[in-house]
């Protein structure tokens, strides 16, 4: 039967195109809205934790990190509670890993501090003797693009409906600010001192002050809120 | 026509997509080299400030391997082995030369861009999709060139039916189309607000969702990009080598259409113990194991077509690089549904065994069948034997025992990896804190490392035998009809 096929190259184009698109078909598709669906509590991104993100994937972190706690009992010992469908429902892209060379980071913020990770970040071996992760110096000097930030939240906002500027969970006030341009910059700015204020690097809480937001700053905000 | 000698074919488009092959194969390469060096001695990490980290090259290294090596050495043998299996040269259509020309030149500039944002830090970080929506775009452009000069050719041909290599051409383009366009689809996020950085963009996917559709693309680019046009090759070059036909043709059916049908389900087996439903993980797993089926449904119809000519295998050692090639693939087959059985992906998931097995067959299967066919097609383009038979089976062992090297250390550190992560002791409490899983695999790195090394002097081997064939071979009166002349 497939010999016909092989002196016909549209209909050869056409049937492979349907074998290989049928898995597709079936699998990926279906629960599509259901798996999107957040879980209670889980809230989206502030302006300066989303400006760590990008830090975060600029440097890939996740080559060698993970951020998903599998249902097993060595790992919700090592990690926390494993990982829930919802939790990850304002993660663009999601940032799971294929291979852990450090430990995950699913739930980081429950137990490391801002001054820990301001040690590992400029000298990992410090805080992790043995460690084998790059030190990332330039993080300290280099400024966070809070523009792009901004630019992603309001596209999420507006194409997806994330829920900024909005009462999630009914307290009469909004969870997650965000405002026009000039507000959510302010606010990050704002967000950041709180965070310099915790680190020991002079140059960083200088350059906070002076109203600017070096990387790492952004990368501890962000890796602070994942709990 | 019987006799392909009576038509005139045009190697320029697959001379260029040959010079490409080697030089990317070279910088992928090498970077693999640096990072497996870089985990075993963390210091070099240092040596070019934040360009010269892991985490910038990693990308750099798999994009390289993946989208510069292999597909420039896909397209190479595109544009030799199509025109002669549809009895149809190039030279005959002036806009099909065109149009592989502007497809060679939009292809050389994308890896050039995706090698220069990837350093800058620019990725979606999404696994062998890392380039951003610009390139994304790019990408689409120089496949459909590529498509136009598929079926263009096909609509020109000579020969009535297609031959076996053309249906795995054919399932390449087709389905890496559709899984780069549905995997990429993203919003740019400086058209929706006016501002920030014009390269961003956001993905269509948000957490699970993403993962699925990320997984779907990510194994199945190795299906289409490191499976099937690999495949394509052998179905070409083994019986041009050696003289014999291919062993059943029925087989061949059969281990094609298994494959197309099954090989998208396996994607699932990325994401056993995630939050995607059970019944996906499940299907993933099983349909992995399933796949063992046309996978080496495939590889025994290509050993089997040497049945009765295994001499060969002593006198010429182009045979020895194709025979190699599909056993590192029958290996790499059913390493893989093994990896995917639950309990197994519980240990092998998240640790070096999984690079491993990436490895044996990437560099067993994938890069051994591409130098091969590449060493095939030397004589017949330029016209020339192949300059030096020493260095060739130099290579061939050099490279032979990096694999080994690399596979056998990427699966003890994974096992031992996975084993003491999850040791308790009699109190119940964890064993190993972290780090004293990460200081004990010091060793098995050292040896990858050393064993990617061989096989990169090896790869410079090949460049330079390919090099000399090129400009210094002795020169063929006429095109050898099997075995590729190599000088003594």
């Amino acid at each position: 039967m497939f010999h016909w096929f092989e002196q016909r190259p549209f209909f050869f184009s056409v049937l492979l195109f349907i074998f290989v698109a049928f898995a597709g078909i079936v699998e990926v598709i279906p629960d599509f809205a259901k798996q999107s669906r957040p879980t209670v509590g889980t809230k989206p991104y502030s302006l300066l934790e989303l400006a760590g993100r990008h830090v975060y994937i600029k440097d890939s972190c996740n080559a060698c990190h993970s951020q998903l706690i599998r249902p097993f009992k060595s790992e919700t010992d090592r990690y926390g509670m494993y990982s829930l469908s919802g939790e990850y429902a304002y993660d663009r892209p999601f940032l799971w890993g294929s291979k852990r060379t450090g430990p995950d980071l699913m739930r980081v913020g429950n137990y490391r501090t801002t001054d820990w990770h301001e040690n590992h970040m400029l000298e990992p071996a410090s805080v992790v003797p043995g460690s084998i992760m790059p030190a990332y110096p330039h993080m300290f000097t280099n400024m966070a693009d809070l523009d792009t930030a901004y630019a992603e939240a309001f596209t999420v906002k507006t194409v997806f409906n994330t829920p900024y500027d909005i009462d999630l969970d009914g307290d009469g006030k909004v969870d997650v600010e965000l405002g026009d341009y000039e507000t959510a910059i302010a606010k990050a700015k704002e967000e950041a001192k709180a965070i310099a204020a915790d680190m020991k690097n002079q140059a960083v809480k200088d350059a906070v002050a002076n109203g600017q937001v070096p990387q790492i700053v952004a990368l501890i905000a962000y890796l602070n809120s994942l709990k | 026509m019987q006799d392909g000698a009576r038509i005139e074919y045009d190697y320029s488009i697959a001379k260029l997509f040959t010079f490409a092959t080697i030089l990317f194969g070279i910088i992928g390469l090498t970077l693999g080299v640096v990072l497996a060096f870089q985990l075993a001695f963390p210091e070099l990490n240092h040596l070019a400030g934040e360009y010269g980290t892991f985490s910038r090259l990693r990308p750099l290294h798999t994009n390289g391997v993946a989208f510069g090596f292999t597909l420039s050495g896909i397209f190479a043998t595109w544009y030799y082995v199509g025109q002669r299996v549809l009895k149809v040269s190039l030279k005959e259509s002036p806009f099909l030369l065109a149009i592989g020309k502007l497809h060679f030149i939009v292809y050389f500039i994308t890896i050039l861009l995706a090698v220069v944002t990837l350093f800058a830090g620019i990725t979606t970080s999404k696994e062998y999709a890392e380039l951003e929506w610009p390139l994304d775009i790019l990408i689409v452009v120089f496949w459909v060139l590529w498509g136009i000069g598929i079926f263009g050719l096909i609509g020109i041909r000579r020969e009535r039916t297609l031959y076996i290599s053309i249906w795995y051409y054919i399932a390449c383009f087709i389905a890496v189309a559709m899984l780069h366009l549905f995997n990429s689809l993203e919003v740019p996020t400086m058209l929706v607000s006016g501002y920030g950085s014009w390269i961003h963009s956001v993905s269509m996917y948000a957490g699970s969702n993403d993962a699925l559709v990320q997984w779907w693309y990510g194994h199945n680019a190795v299906a289409f990009v490191f499976t099937t046009p690999i495949i394509a090759m052998i179905y070409y070059f083994l019986p041009k080598e050696s003289g014999q036909n291919v062993y059943s043709y029925k087989l061949s059916i059969l281990a094609f259409w298994g494959l197309m049908f099954v090989y998208l389900w396996a994607g699932g087996h990325h994401l056993v113990y995630s939050t995607v439903p059970d019944w996906m993980q499940t299907m993933g797993s099983v349909m992995s194991v399933v796949l063992i089926l046309p996978s080496w449904g495939s590889a025994i119809n290509m050993l089997l077509t040497m049945k009765g000519e295994w001499q060969q295998l002593q006198t010429n050692t182009l045979i020895k690089f194709m025979v190699l090639a599909s056993t590192f693939y029958m290996l790499s087959t059913i390493e893989g549904p093994i990896q995917s059985i639950k309990s197994v992906n519980a240990i092998a998931h998240f640790t070096d065994w999984i690079p491993g097995h990436v490895h044996d067959g990437v560099l067993g299967w994938v890069v051994f069948m591409i130098m091969a066919a590449l060493f095939h097609m030397a004589p017949r383009m330029y016209g020339r034997e192949i300059y030096s038979k020493s260095l060739l089976d130099t290579q061939f062992w050099l490279q032979t025992t990096g694999i080994v090297l690399y596979f056998t250390s990427m699966w003890i550190a994974g096992i031992t990896q996975g084993m003491m992560w999850r040791a308790y002791d009699e109190y119940g409490s964890l064993v190993y804190s972290f780090i004293d899983t990460v200081t004990v695999l010091h060793p098995y790195y050292t040896i990858r490392a050393v064993g990617g090394l061989l096989y990169l002097i090896g790869f410079f081997m090949f460049a330079y035998n390919m090099y000399k064939t090129a400009t210094a071979g002795r020169v063929l009166d006429k095109e050898p009809v099997n075995a590729s002349p190599v000088a003594a």
